[in-house]
């Protein structure tokens, strides 16, 4: 049981806190302090410290550092929700009704499903190009905007993809494990469907290809030379593409030749920004790494969407499907 | 990570909009506040507005952590406020300081004991949970008495709520601990998947050594599991992991050495498991299984927690066959935030130390990428080295190569170290390892050459042969390089090894000496024992050397240092007289002693002791209150206390009775013949229906076969042997014994129909129009069919067990039919002559082993409604009445006695059904027509009605003698039902299912003429077809029934206080409609003097 919570904002003060079982002073988050300062930057931190009473379970989420702080054995990551009081007039809708994630009484006059299909692709690139480890990380978000309660089907036509699923709690298990089959009584709105994994056994294609020579003189600068080229993308033109260098402490500034796009260099954090934009096969792009781009249309593992059933409600929405492809963590090894 | 509960991931704002844009600016929160005088002032005004705003600002204070205590009173008094934002503030106010200013505090007690009693569920939970947060020991009776009566409350989330004030009280006092596990085990037997999971929390935090309160809910909580919310699947899971460990034996006694020695990767195979599952002497227990079981599909939940919950459960308590099954939803994990990645390479660093097989397909998962935090990588680094084997070793060391580069200098010494942790490990790149870390040495970054060192010394203590040139190129080093820790190891290298490398040796000795002090206390240490041993092997040279160093380190700031020296002079060099000591006889044996070389093993081996995904496991520490895991049991305990009396796979399916479709006669050969054309592909329902199907076939046949020999016997014999082949289906199919009484009323009707139209005219007349009639329901039937289908679909789970038995029984009464046929009746229906006995009962809608039977009508009505009055009907007037027995052509039918009486003079002929028109999902049997109705006289004539479980008429046309009249029945709510006999256990256990939505309650205010029982449970009689229960208590009157239709349970409860004028009725049926009007009936029935 999570005794005390408090919230660290990036500039370190504790501007909120929340005591359940007994309250704690705030000088406990001096523990914190102390791993902070030890740590290079934030992500560092360990998760768990150990003091002499308490423990310390960090949670950093955009910037903000969420520390609660326990005295006894607890099961990690499931800090067990305290009853806390909501200011809101309301409960969470549902909480008590059979589907608690879909609120009764739902009304639109356009029927809509849209779901998208969003793949991220994990890569680590070799000095070479070889592709070291490449996985496939997909999500089918959807928003659902239909009238009543209407039950869905979805369908694919190559569910034998996914290696490893997991589900909003909407879905129905079994109907997934005989049929393949996605059945289930939506979310109202936005809400993650499933989101898959496609592991390190299968084949991953990389649409983007990035040569690099890169040298460092100890004593005034050395040379960089990029170039990144599209490959295996179906017709697709890869979008927004992001190269990301982190250079070495040393390095103060740079200097550089591009034929596209436009770079920019962060002397503080010491990342090298270089946004590309669309590839365009012809003109290869040159910078004299971690990559990020978009590819629109199409899902890397080859995924696609059969179709998708209504039951219980009579009325035809209006359904659409969208694909992109995205980077994950896609790592250029120098 | 969101709070549970959150299922959409688009939640709606919040009032924290309120507050502030962004509130980690903490604009809002630090405005400076003027005095507090006037938030007193703006608590004490009448207008909820600045009450509210007032209230807001106080909690802002109270977040930012400031001291508002002394505006305590001023807010207290606002707890009364009829705002339900101002108070819900005033609560979180409460919550915080109740605790400092305990008088002050209990003035707020009876308002909260009010809200305890509101109608509204959530105002009541509200109210439970400030009261058991406020910690404040006066109120612990208020506390338990509030528990104890939210325990029984209607509404699951207040019992939720009761589960989750259950922990806190237990803090606040300990001493009610007897009491509090009292309620609990009420809480853990409760059925509502809202519910078990704060109750199995409470369980944990109150009394985890009673095991014994889990043995009842155990096969509940499995089949419930997945139905939870996410963060009561993760405390169930671990209190079976907990329940397991207590109960069952080890899965995998006797299998162990077999199963190291197999080759990973035939881990996965199916086959592989059958075969072990074979080879084990003892099979699991089913009820082992059933928890592994239903575990599995959580796996695939999207909450971290949940994920790894059923991973440690795996690990602890199944076989080892099946744990690797976790191995890719762990993976998965890798994904999320660095907190939870931190987490789950733990578990799998520990679990990975002692099977390799399960992570080893997933080894590129666990690569390290140069942006993760250095203590993710770390952890990936131990993961690939509990991973390194000798196939896949080339890969891991060439990842390895990649990593010296880092700029992470902590990540590339922990490199360094794995690389010579394989290298130990795995004989065969022993070799290239030393080679490639040799070659490291000339690196230009100081940490990795001195992190090389360290590795190769221990890489050398393992094998020394020939390693001469590496010695020596050390040794070289030892000019260059400053880190202590290499020096260290360096000198440390020297001295074992000092006979391999004789010149070089002293030569580092003698550098040492010069520079000793300025070293580190380590090399310092290090330079003694290269000192002393040089001295034994090699006295001669080293001897003055020796000696400078111990005086060195006589003279030394550090104690340790000076001890060292005093000790090992004291061995080398004895002092005057003590030569012959026995000691420095054997100082070369105890110096250079072989030494054992460094096991070089994962940090991880000994986490084992501590249970997977837990805090203790993380640090690698005992945590307070951290429970070790049970070790199994030799022999497993009694399995029998788990057995309860209901199977606790309770669906809601088996409320449904298998619903008989209705099937007009010539249409069944049809579908009788589809049927058996594909019986692989007809799953066991359509068995039953076509079974139905043939029974009304040989109904068919019978009616003809009657004609040509009128004896009964010989008939139903002959269609035994016509029939044999779906009368074997019916064996099988389950829930069919209701044929018999149906079949019995069918034949019989043909039977009559036959001397009916004998003694009319136009027998064939009346044959053909009959077949006309069929094929027009036929079409309606195919209607009916395709509803259904869906239904039956569902039904085919319906477990065959029963099925079996209601056969049997079927079977032996068979034998002995009832010679009930030949009574000359007019009508099918038995009427109120035959009450039918249970046996010839249509079958139950509830699993075997419950009380529940059917019964016959305590009470039947003899109050008749006007049908058709005698002047419209032109003399001839219809009165029906509800005869309260089943009808026999369905069980789903009311039977509806009609009685004609012909008030006119002349005779009336012809008296028949026409059309009928019926809502949907209704039926009607006719009657048998009446051929002629002399004047003055009443005939009765018995419909079947299936209302639906509706109240909506059935209309249909009664045509007499070529007129047609109208004709409407509206059977009262109370003639819908049947009544049902069952013990007051199942009563109880059934009206606890039926909570909630389906339970309606009401109070009436009784006459003091009427306060007697009797009279009261006639009164329900004449209202509705139910049936009294037995009951302990003579405060409580029950009733059971189900609907016709529907076979839905009704449940009827009315108490009786002794001294009040009140009675409450509860009337509980998953058909709401039915069981609001029912009440409503029962209500005024009993108001009525």
């Amino acid at each position: 049981m999570i005794h005390s919570l408090f919230i660290i904002n990036s500039s370190g003060d504790v501007f909120m806190e929340k005591h359940w079982k007994s309250v704690i002073p705030r000088s406990i988050c001096d523990y914190f302090f102390d791993a902070q300062r030890k740590a290079n930057n934030n992500e560092d931190i360990p998760p768990v410290i150990t003091t002499p009473h308490h423990y310390l379970i960090s949670v950093l989420r955009s910037n903000l550092f969420f520390i609660a702080v326990c005295m006894t054995e607890v099961s990690l990551l499931a800090p067990h929700p305290s009853p806390c009081l909501s200011v809101s007039a309301t409960l969470p809708t549902g909480q008590l009704s059979n589907v608690p994630w879909r609120r009764s009484g739902v009304k639109y006059t356009n029927n809509e499903a849209y779901f998208d299909v969003t793949e991220e692709v994990d890569a680590i690139i070799d000095k070479s190009g070889a592709t070291v480890a490449a996985e496939i990380q997909g999500y089918i978000d959807c928003c659902i905007k239909l009238t009543g309660m209407p039950d869905l089907t979805l369908t694919f036509i190559n569910p034998r993809l996914f290696d490893d699923v997991s589900f909003h709690p909407c879905v129905r298990l079994k109907r997934w494990e005989s049929e393949r089959v996605l059945s289930f009584v939506p979310p109202d709105g936005n809400s993650r469907l499933l989101s898959y994994h496609i592991g390190s056994q299968s084949v991953v294609a990389i649409p983007v290809y990035i040569r690099h020579n890169i040298s460092f003189r100890d004593v005034g600068g050395g040379r960089l030379d990029i170039t990144v080229g599209p490959k295996q993308t179906m017709g697709r033109s890869v979008e927004g593409v992001v190269l990301e260098v982190p250079m070495p402490k040393c390095v103060l500034n740079c200097t550089l030749t591009i034929s596209q796009g436009k770079y920019t260099f962060d002397p503080v954090s010491k990342v090298l920004r270089w946004d590309l934009g669309r590839i365009d096969p012809t003109k290869l792009p040159n910078m004299r790494g971690n990559v990020q781009f978009t590819v629109t249309q199409l899902a890397l593992s080859g995924l696609k969407v059969n179709r998708l059933d209504i039951y219980g409600e009579k009325y035809k929405p209006f359904k659409g499907v969208k694909y992109i492809t995205k980077a994950g963590r896609f790592q250029v090894r120098t | 990570m969101s709070t549970g509960g959150s299922y959409s991931n688009e939640r709606p704002p919040t009032v924290d909009v309120d507050y502030a844009a962004d509130p980690a600016s903490g604009s809002f929160f630090s405005t400076e506040f003027k005095k507090h005088e006037d938030l007193k002032q703006m608590l004490d005004s009448n207008k909820d507005g600045l009450k509210l705003e007032a209230m807001k600002r106080i909690i802002g204070m109270v977040a930012k952590g400031r001291d508002a205590s002394e505006l305590f009173p001023a807010v207290v008094k606002n707890v009364v406020s009829a705002n339900l934002e101002v108070k819900k503030l005033v609560y979180v106010y409460l919550v915080r300081y109740a605790e400092e200013q305990q008088d002050l505090a209990l003035l707020s007690i009876s308002t909260f004991q009010r809200a305890l009693k509101d109608p509204n569920q959530l105002i009541r939970a509200c109210a439970l949970r400030v009261l058991s947060s406020i910690r404040v020991p006066v109120i612990v009776p208020i506390m338990m008495l509030a528990i104890k009566d939210a325990m029984t409350d209607m509404s699951p989330y207040v019992r939720k709520t009761a589960a989750h004030a259950i922990p806190k009280l237990y803090n606040l006092d300990p001493e009610q601990k007897e009491e509090l596990i009292q309620v609990i085990e009420k809480l853990l037997s409760d059925k509502t998947t809202l519910v078990v999971g704060s109750a199995v929390m409470a369980f944990e935090e109150v009394c985890p050594e009673r095991i014994d309160l889990i043995h009842k809910n155990y096969r509940k909580l499995c089949n419930l599991l997945v139905d939870v919310e996410e963060w009561g699947q993760v405390i169930i899971i671990n209190m079976l992991t907990r329940y397991a460990r207590t109960q069952f034996v080890d899965p995998n006694a006797g299998s162990e050495d077999d199963d190291r020695e197999r080759p990973f990767y035939e881990d996965d195979e199916e086959i592989e498991d059958d075969e072990t599952l074979a080879k084990r002497p003892k099979p699991m227990d089913p009820d082992h299984r059933l928890l592994l079981r239903n575990a599995k599909p959580l796996l695939q939940s999207r909450n971290a927690a949940v994920v790894l919950g059923v991973a440690q459960l795996y690990q602890h308590i199944a076989p080892r066959t099946e744990v690797s099954l976790v191995a890719r939803a762990l993976v998965r994990l890798l994904r999320s935030h660095r907190e939870i990645q931190a987490v789950v390479l733990t578990n799998i660093a520990s679990m990975s130390t002692r099977r390799k097989d399960m992570f080893e397909p997933y080894l590129k998962s666990f690569f390290v990428r140069s942006s993760d935090p250095t203590h993710i990588k770390a952890l990936k680094l131990e993961v690939l080295t509990n991973l390194a084997t000798d196939t896949n070793i080339s890969v891991i060391l060439r990842e390895f190569q990649t990593y010296i580069g880092s700029s992470d200098k902590e990540f590339v010494a922990a490199t360094i170290q794995a690389i010579g942790r394989c290298a130990s490990n795995i004989r065969e790149v022993t070799d290239t390892c030393l080679s490639g870390l040799v070659s490291l040495l000339s690196n230009r970054d100081e940490s990795v050459v001195g992190e090389s060192v360290v590795v190769i010394r221990k890489l050398l203590q393992s094998e020394t042969v020939g390693h001469k040139d590496i010695i020596s190129h050390m040794a070289r080093l030892m000019d260059n390089i400053k880190i202590p820790m290499a020096r260290a190891s360096i000198l440390w290298l020297l001295g074992e090894y000092c006979d391999k490398v004789p010149k070089i040796a002293p030569d580092v000795l003698r550098k040492m000496a010069k520079t000793f002090i300025s070293e580190d206390d380590i090399v310092k240490l290090q330079i003694l024992t290269l000192a002393t041993k040089l001295y034994l092997t090699n006295p001669k040279q080293t001897r003055l050397l020796c000696q400078y160093v111990y005086n060195l380190a006589k003279y030394d700031t550090n104690y340790d240092i000076r001890d060292r020296a005093r000790l090992t002079r004291a061995l080398v060099f004895p002092s005057q007289g003590h030569e012959d000591n026995k000691l420095a006889k054997h100082a070369k044996k105890i110096f250079l002693a072989t030494k054992p070389p460094p096991v070089q093993q994962s940090s991880f081996k000994d986490r084992d002791q501590f249970q997977l995904s837990t805090l203790s496991h993380l640090i690698n520490a005992r945590a307070t209150g951290y429970q070790d895991l049970p070790p199994f049991p030799e022999e497993a305990p009694d399995p029998t206390v788990r057995y309860v009396e209901l199977p606790a796979s309770f669906t809601p399916e088996n409320h449904h009775k298998p619903s008989h479709p209705k099937k007009s006669k010539p249409q069944k050969m049809k579908s009788f013949y589809s049927d058996e054309s594909s019986p692989e592909d007809e799953s066991e329902d359509d068995a039953s229906d076509s079974s139905s199907d043939s029974d009304s076939d040989s109904d068919s046949s019978d009616s003809d076969s009657s004609e040509s020999s009128s004896d009964e016997d010989n008939e139903s014999d002959s269609e035994e042997e016509e029939e044999e082949e779906p009368r074997f289906k019916r064996k099988v199919s389950g829930g069919s014994s209701k044929k018999r009484p149906e079949k019995h009323g069918v034949s019989q009707s043909s039977g009559s129909e036959d001397t009916d139209s004998s003694s009319s005219s136009s027998s064939s007349g009346s044959e053909s129009s009959s077949d006309e009639e069929a094929e027009n329901s036929e079409d309606s039937d195919e209607d009916v069919k395709k509803k259904k289908k869906s239904d039956r679909e569902q039904r085919n789970s319906v477990p065959q067990g029963r099925g079996n038995r209601s056969n049997l029984d079927l079977l032996l009464d068979l034998d002995d039919t009832p010679p009930a046929m030949d009574t000359p009746l007019l009508t099918p229906s038995l009427g109120g002559l035959l009450t039918p006995s249970p046996s010839s009962q249509p079958s139950q809608p509830l699993p075997p082993g419950a009380s529940i039977q059917p019964a016959s009508a305590k009470f039947v009505p003899t109050v008749t409604q006007e049908l058709l009055n005698r002047i419209s009907g032109g003399g001839l007037a219809v009165a029906c009445r509800f005869t309260r027995s089943p009808h026999l052509y369905s069980p789903r039918m009311t039977s509806v006695e009609l009685s004609f009486t012909n008030n006119g003079s002349e005779e009336i002929r012809d008296i028949s059904v026409g059309s009928k028109k019926l809502a949907p999902g209704m039926a009607l049997h006719e009657f048998a027509g009446i051929a002629v109705l002399s004047p003055d006289t009443t005939l009765n004539g018995t419909i079947g009605v299936d209302f639906n479980d509706t109240t909506q008429p059935a209309m249909f046309d009664l045509v007499v003698g070529g007129r047609t009249f109208s004709i409407n029945i509206t059977a009262p709510i109370g003639e819908l039902l049947m009544p049902l006999a069952m013990n007051e256990g199942d009563f109880n256990l059934n009206q606890i299912k039926l909570r909630g939505m389906n339970e309606q309650c009401g109070v009436v205010s009784l006459s003091s003429g009427n306060k007697d029982i009797k009279s009261l449970v006639n009164r329900v009689y004449e209202t509705a077809n139910l049936l009294q229960v037995q009951c302990s208590s003579n405060d409580i009157v029950k009733f059971g029934g189900q609907t016709a239709s529907g076979k839905a349970l009704v449940l009827v409860s009315l108490s009786l206080p002794q001294d009040e004028q009140e009675s409450t009725i509860s009337v509980n049926c998953e058909k709401m409609v039915i069981s609001s009007m029912l009440l409503k009936e029962i209500k005024s029935a009993l108001k009525r003097d």
